[in-house]
C-alpha cells in the first residue's frame, strides 16, 4: 500500500480489470492519443492523463481512441455492452452529455426494462465534472442529478483516491450501466490506496466523521470540505456526522435517515445547481421520513442558480466551500 | 541509555505511523516504575494505546506536553536513577534533541515489506526487523489480522532479536488462496515460509489462530521450533465465539464491525474508527471474503474448533508458554494448563483476546525472557 | 450465388408472415384492443427478409420504430411478438416494451427503437463486440429515410469506417418520414453520403427481394472478410400510414393501391419464382395456410393471455440494486 493520487487509483482500477477480464475495453477521445499522427503514440493518455500507459499494456484493440463523436461512441459502448463486452467509455466532460444523452438514458438505461429483463448492459461511462479549474460554463458542471433521475442508471461519485479505485472496479464488474463521476480538481489528491483489486459496494454510504450534533451529507469533492468544517467545529464542541453516500443511485437512504434520527439536524452539501439536485432530493427524503426527528430546518449548501462563471474571483464565489458549510452547521446547531 | 539515563521516545506502532501525541501522562515526575508499567496514553491517527515502560527506573523528566503532535522518535521523557544529577539530565535532553533527526517516511524509501514465494507458488508478505545473528522470532497473527497486529511488539522485540512478522495466506499482503483453510493448512504455510525464507528454526509467537499454528508446528515439526509462545491461542478447546467469527466475516458497515471487534478487547474503547476502516478495507480486497469464509468453514466447522490439541501438550519436546487474557471472549480461558509438564502459563488481568495489544509491555517482557531462556 | 430451394421457401414464408402479421395488426388495432403506437412494415418485406437471409444468430441487427418485419426476419418468435404488442405478461418483453421495443438478443435482435436514428451507434457497438471477441459476426443497422438525416447515423458511418467495423447500414427509404417526403427532407442521397465516408454503397429496388438479397450478401461478405462497413439505400413503399391512425392525407389518394398493384414484393417474388420454375404453386399455398393459422393462433392466444401483474412494474430495472 502506498499513497496514490485519484488519477493513479483510477488508472490502476482500469488496468486491473482489463487484466482480469478480456471483455473489458476502454474507449474515448484521446484516451491514448496520437492516432494517425506522426508523433508519439499514447501522446495524451486521456485529456488529463488518467489512462496513460494502458495502451502499452493492452494495445489498440482494447484501448480505443475515438473521433470526437460522442453520440456514436457512447452508443457503440452501449451496444457493445448489450452484446458481450464490458466497455468503459470516457465522456470527457459531463457537460458533453448534451450530444450523446439519448444513447445513455433512452438506450443503455432502458434496455433491460424494455426488453423484459433479458438484456444485461455492463457499461461504465467515466466522466469529469465539477468547477474549480476556470473551465467556465460548458466544462464545469455537476450534472449527476440528471443521471440520477433516470431509472436504470447507477450513478457513482467517489470522494477520494481509495474510494475511486474500489468504486470503479465495482462499476466495471456491475452488470448495470454506471455513470462514474470524476471531479477534475481532485485528480492529484493522494491517499493510501491498496495495490490489490478491491470493491466498494454501491448503495452503502461511508460515514467519514462521527458526531452527535449535526448530520452533514456531502457528495464528491464536497465530502472533504464537509470533513474540514466538521473537524474545525469539533474543536469548539460541535460534533458532526458526515455522510458520503458514494452513489446517488442507488442511494443509501437508511444511513441518512438513521443518522438524522440520531442528531435531529441536517445539512446537505451539493456542488450541483440548486434546483432538483441531490440536496433537494435528500431534504425531501428527510422531510417525508424523518420529519419528527428534526430539531431545526434542513440547510442546503449549494452554488447559486447560475452557470459556472469563468473569472477566478467569480468561480471561487460560486463553489461551496468549508466556510459556507461551517456557517450552515452553526445555524442548524444553534 | 547513557550513564544510567534512559530516553523514552515516541514509539512507532506500525509502518504507517509517522507521528503521535501524548494524550496524558499517567506517571508523575519523580515516581518509580517497573518494566511493563503504563506511563502515558499515546494517541495516533490509527489508535490510542498505553505506552508501557520497556525498563524499570525513576521518571526524572517529562519533556513533551500532552496534546502536542510530535514525530516518531521524539524524546518524550527521561528516566534515570536518583544518583543522576538534574544537570546531567538537562545535558542529556539538549544533546538528544540536538542530534535528533526525523526518520524518513516509508513513502520515500519504499515499504520495508518483503515477499517470498512458497513452493506451491503462493506469495507471503513479511516484515523483518532487528539484527540477525541472535535468535529469530517469527510472529504469526490470528484470524482476520495481519502483521500489523504486532505493531506494539515487533518494534520493541526487534531491539533484542531478529523479528519476522508474516501475513498468513488470505491475509494482509499475502496470496488470498488459503488452501484447505484449517489449522494444518495454515501451519503448513508457515512451515513453507520458513523453508522459503531459509529459516532453519525459529521462536514462534502466535496469536489466536496463529497460536494454534505455532502449537501444531511445535508438535509436528519440533526441529523447526526453538520455542513457542501462544497468545490467547486457538487449538486448546473446542469452543470458539462464532458471534465474533461470523460478525467479522459478514459485517459490511462500521457499526456492525465495531460490535464484532469490541469482542476482541477487554477495553472496547480501544476499537478505533481507523481500526474499523482498516478491517473494512481489508475485507473488500479481492479474494478476502472467500478466504475468511474458507478458514471459518475449515477451522471452525459447525461452530466448534476442528483442531483441538490440549491433550498433546504433555508430548511437547519444545519449550512452550501460553499467555491468556483473563477477559478473553473469543476462546475459553482454560484452567489447569499449568499441571502439564513443561508448559508455562500466564494469565493477564485486564486483557481480552488481544493481550499483545492490551498489555504489550508485559507480553513483550514475557516473550523476551522466554526466548532468552529457551535459547540459553 | 443461386439461392437454394430452402432459402426461397424461408424467404417467402417470412415475407408472407410479416405481411399477414401487419395486415392483421391493422385490423386488430382498429378494435381498440392494442395500446399505444404501432408502425406497420407492410409493403417493405423484401428489404428486411432480403437482408436478414444472409445473417445467422451470431449476427446482430438494430431496428427502427417500424420494427415488426425486422424482428420476424431475424427469427423472433411471432406469437411472442403478438403477445408483446397486446401488452401481455408472456410477451417477448414481458409486456414492458411493446411494439416499439421488441427485442430478442438471443436471436441477435437488438430492439426496435423509439428514437429515430437510435440504432446505428448501438450497432457499431455490436460490431465492435464481434470484432474484439472474434465471433465472426456482423451487425446491421436499419434506418429509415428520416433516420438517415440524424446526426447519430452520420456519426456512426464515420465511426464504423474509422474503426473498420463489420457493419451494414440499410437505409429503408419508403418516401416518407412521418408526413414529410424524403424528396424534400433528404439533401443529396444516401449513396453519395456514404461515398463521402469512403463507404461502399449501392441503391437497390426494395420491392425486389432478389436484388436486395444480392447486394446485402455482398455487403455481409465484405463485413465478414474484415473489409469494413457498407451502406444499402433501399427504395421501397409502405402500405399504411406512419402510425396506425394516420389518415395519410399527405399522400396521393390512389398511391398505395397502385403500389399494391404494380410493386408488391410478394407478387414480384412469386412471379419470378414461378417463371423460373423454382417452386410449385402448391408450396406457396401451403405456406399461406400455415401463416394464416400462425397469425390466427397468435392473436387468439395473445387476447387470452394474462396481463402483467402489479409487481412486474418494479422488476427488470436493474440486474441488482
Amino acid at each position: 500500500m502506498a499513497k496514490k493520487s485519484v488519477r493513479q487509483a483510477i488508472n490502476e482500477a482500469l488496468a486491473s480489470e482489463m487484466r482480469r477480464d478480456p471483455r473489458v475495453v476502454i474507449m474515448g477521445e484521446d484516451i491514448a492519443g496520437g492516432m494517425g499522427a506522426p508523433g508519439e503514440d499514447d501522446a495524451w493518455g486521456g485529456p488529463l492523463g488518467v489512462t496513460k500507459g494502458l495502451l502499452g499494456e493492452f494495445g489498440r484493440d482494447r484501448v480505443l481512441d475515438t473521433p470526437i463523436t460522442e453520440s456514436a461512441f457512447i452508443g457503440a459502448a452501449a451496444g457493445a455492452a448489450a452484446t458481450g463486452l464490458r466497455p468503459v467509455a470516457e465522456l470527457m466532460f459531463v457537460d458533453f452529455m448534451g450530444v450523446c444523452f439519448d444513447q445513455i438514458y433512452n438506450q443503455a438505461a432502458k434496455f433491460r426494462y424494455m426488453f423484459g429483463g433479458k438484456a444485461v448492459t455492463p457499461l461504465v461511462v467515466r466522466t469529469m465534472y465539477g468547477a474549480g479549474l476556470r473551465a467556465a460554463s460548458q466544462h464545469s458542471q455537476c450534472l449527476y442529478p440528471m443521471f440520477t433521475h433516470i431509472p436504470g442508471l447507477k450513478v457513482v461519485i467517489p470522494s477520494s483516491a481509495y474510494e475511486a479505485k474500489g468504486l470503479l472496479i465495482q462499476a466495471i464488474r456491475d452488470d448495470d450501466p454506471v455513470v462514474f463521476f470524476e471531479h477534475k480538481a481532485m485528480y492529484d489528491e493522494e491517499e493510501e490506496v491498496p495495490d490489490e483489486a478491491y470493491t466498494i459496494p454501491f448503495g452503502e454510504a461511508n460515514i467519514t466523521r462521527e458526531g452527535d450534533d449535526v448530520t452533514v451529507v456531502a457528495f464528491g469533492r464536497m465530502v472533504q470540505f464537509a470533513n474540514q468544517a466538521a473537524d474545525k467545529l469539533a474543536k469548539e464542541g460541535i460534533t458532526c456526522t458526515v455522510i458520503d453516500p458514494r452513489t446517488t443511485s442507488p442511494l443509501d437512504e437508511d444511513t441518512i435517515l438513521e443518522e438524522v434520527a440520531a442528531t435531529g439536524r441536517l445539512v446537505v452539501v451539493d456542488e450541483a445547481s440548486p434546483r432538483c439536485n441531490m440536496a433537494t432530493d435528500i431534504s425531501a427524503l428527510v422531510a417525508q421520513r424523518a420529519f419528527s426527528a428534526l430539531k431545526a430546518p434542513v440547510r442546503m449548501v449549494t452554488p447559486p442558480h447560475t452557470p459556472v462563471p469563468f473569472a477566478a474571483d467569480l468561480e471561487d464565489l460560486y463553489i461551496p466551500g468549508p466556510a459556507q458549510i461551517e456557517q450552515a452547521i452553526r445555524e442548524v446547531a444553534a | 541509555m547513557s550513564d544510567g539515563i534512559h530516553a523514552i521516545v515516541m514509539p512507532k506502532w506500525g509502518l504507517a505511523m509517522t507521528e503521535g501525541m501524548v494524550a496524558e501522562w499517567t506517571i508523575e515526575p519523580g515516581a518509580a516504575f517497573s518494566r511493563g508499567d503504563e506511563i502515558a496514553d499515546i494517541e495516533t491517527a490509527k489508535i490510542t494505546n498505553a505506552l508501557e515502560a520497556s525498563t524499570s527506573g525513576i521518571m526524572r523528566r517529562l519533556v513533551v506536553e500532552p496534546d502536542e503532535m510530535v514525530p516518531v522518535g521524539t524524546l518524550l521523557a527521561v528516566a534515570a536513577d536518583e544518583t543522576v544529577s538534574d544537570d546531567a539530565i538537562d545535558a542529556f535532553v539538549s544533546d538528544f534533541q540536538a542530534n535528533f533527526v526525523v526518520e524518513e517516511t516509508e513513502e520515500d524509501s519504499g515499504p520495508a515489506f518483503e515477499h517470498v514465494t512458497l513452493s506451491d507458488g503462493r506469495n507471503i508478505r513479511f516484515l523483518r526487523q532487528g539484527a540477525g545473528g541472535g535468535p529469530t522470532l517469527v510472529m504469526v497473527h490470528g484470524f482476520g489480522g495481519d502483521l500489523n497486529s504486532w505493531m506494539f511488539n515487533q518494534p520493541v522485540l526487534s531491539e533484542q532479536f531478529e523479528v519476522i512478522a508474516l501475513d498468513l495466506p488470505g491475509h494482509g499482503g499475502s496470496s488470498k488462496d488459503v488452501g484447505g483453510g484449517d489449522v494444518a493448512a495454515m501451519s503448513q504455510a508457515v512451515l513453507d515460509f520458513l523453508d522459503a525464507a531459509d529459516i532453519a528454526s525459529a521462536h514462534i509467537v502466535g496469536h489466536s489462530l496463529g497460536g494454534a499454528c505455532a502449537l501444531h508446528l511445535a508438535l509436528t515439526k519440533p526441529e523447526r521450533v526453538a520455542s513457542a509462545t501462544l497468545i490467547c491461542p486457538a487449538g486448546l478447546a473446542p469452543e470458539i465465539n462464532m458471534t465474533f467469527i461470523n460478525g467479522f466475516i459478514e459485517a459490511r458497515r462500521p457499526r456492525q464491525l465495531r460490535a464484532a471487534l469490541e469482542l476482541l478487547f477487554h477495553e472496547p474503547g480501544l476499537v478505533s474508527r481507523e481500526m474499523i476502516d482498516d478491517v473494512l478495507k481489508f475485507k473488500r480486497i479481492d479474494g478476502v471474503p472467500e478466504a475468511l469464509k474458507a478458514i471459518a468453514e475449515a477451522a471452525f466447522a459447525g461452530g466448534r474448533q476442528s483442531h483441538v490439541m490440549v491433550e498433546k501438550l504433555s508430548e511437547l519436546e519444545v519449550p512452550i508458554q501460553i499467555i491468556l487474557g483473563a477477559s478473553d471472549q473469543i476462546v475459553p480461558v482454560l484452567e489447569a494448563l499449568e499441571t502439564r509438564a513443561g508448559v508455562t502459563v500466564h494469565r493477564l488481568e485486564g486483557s481480552g483476546h488481544t493481550a499483545h495489544m492490551e498489555a504489550p509491555g508485559k507480553v513483550n517482557a514475557l516473550i523476551a525472557d522466554f526466548v532468552v531462556a529457551a535459547s540459553g | 450465388m443461386q439461392l437454394s430451394r430452402e432459402d426461397l421457401l424461408k424467404a417467402y414464408r417470412q415475407m408472407k408472415t410479416i405481411r399477414v402479421f401487419e395486415e392483421r395488426l391493422h385490423d386488430e388495432f382498429a378494435t381498440g384492443d392494442i395500446p399505444g403506437f404501432v408502425h406497420l412494415y407492410a409493403g417493405e418485406e423484401a428489404s428486411g427478409v432480403g437482408v436478414c437471409l444472409n445473417l445467422n444468430d451470431n449476427d446482430y441487427i438494430a431496428s427502427t420504430h417500424r420494427g415488426h418485419g425486422h424482428c420476424i426476419a431475424k427469427g423472433c418468435d411471432v406469437s411472442g411478438m403478438m403477445h408483446e404488442i397486446f401488452g401481455r405478461a408472456d410477451g417477448l418483453c414481458g409486456g414492458k416494451g411493446g411494439s416499439m421495443h421488441i427485442a430478442d438478443l438471443e436471436r441477435g435482435m437488438m430492439g426496435a427503437n423509439g428514437i429515430v436514428g437510435g440504432g446505428p451507434p448501438l450497432i457499431c457497438g455490436a460490431a465492435l463486440t464481434a470484432k474484439t471477441l472474434g465471433t465472426g459476426g456482423v451487425a446491421v443497422a436499419f434506418v429509415g429515410d428520416g433516420g438517415s438525416n440524424q446526426g447519430t447515423t452520420m456519426e456512426s458511418l464515420n465511426l464504423a469506417k474509422v474503426w473498420n467495423l463489420p457493419v451494414i447500414f440499410v437505409v429503408e427509404d419508403n418516401g416518407y418520414a412521418e408526413a414529410t417526403s424524403s424528396s424534400w427532407a433528404v439533401a443529396g442521397d444516401a449513396v453519395r453520403r456514404a461515398a463521402g465516408y469512403d463507404i461502399p454503397a449501392q441503391q437497390v429496388d426494395g420491392h425486389d427481394f432478389f436484388a436486395v438479397n444480392e447486394v446485402a450478401r455482398e455487403a455481409v461478405e465484405r463485413a465478414r472478410a474484415g473489409d469494413g462497413p457498407s451502406l444499402l439505400h433501399v427504395k421501397l413503399s409502405r402500405y399504411y400510414g406512419h402510425f396506425e391512425g394516420d389518415a395519410m392525407t399527405y399522400r396521393d389518394p390512389d398511391e398505395v393501391s397502385k403500389l399494391r398493384q404494380d410493386k408488391d414484393c410478394l407478387d414480384l417474388f412469386q412471379k419470378r419464382v414461378n417463371e423460373a420454375g423454382l417452386l410449385e404453386p402448391a408450396q406457396f399455398e401451403e405456406i399461406d395456410r400455415d401463416v394464416a393459422t400462425l397469425i390466427d393462433d397468435a392473436v387468439a392466444s395473445a387476447r387470452a393471455a394474462p396481463v402483467p401483474s402489479a409487481q412486474d412494474l418494479l422488476t427488470d430495472v436493474y440486474v441488482s440494486y
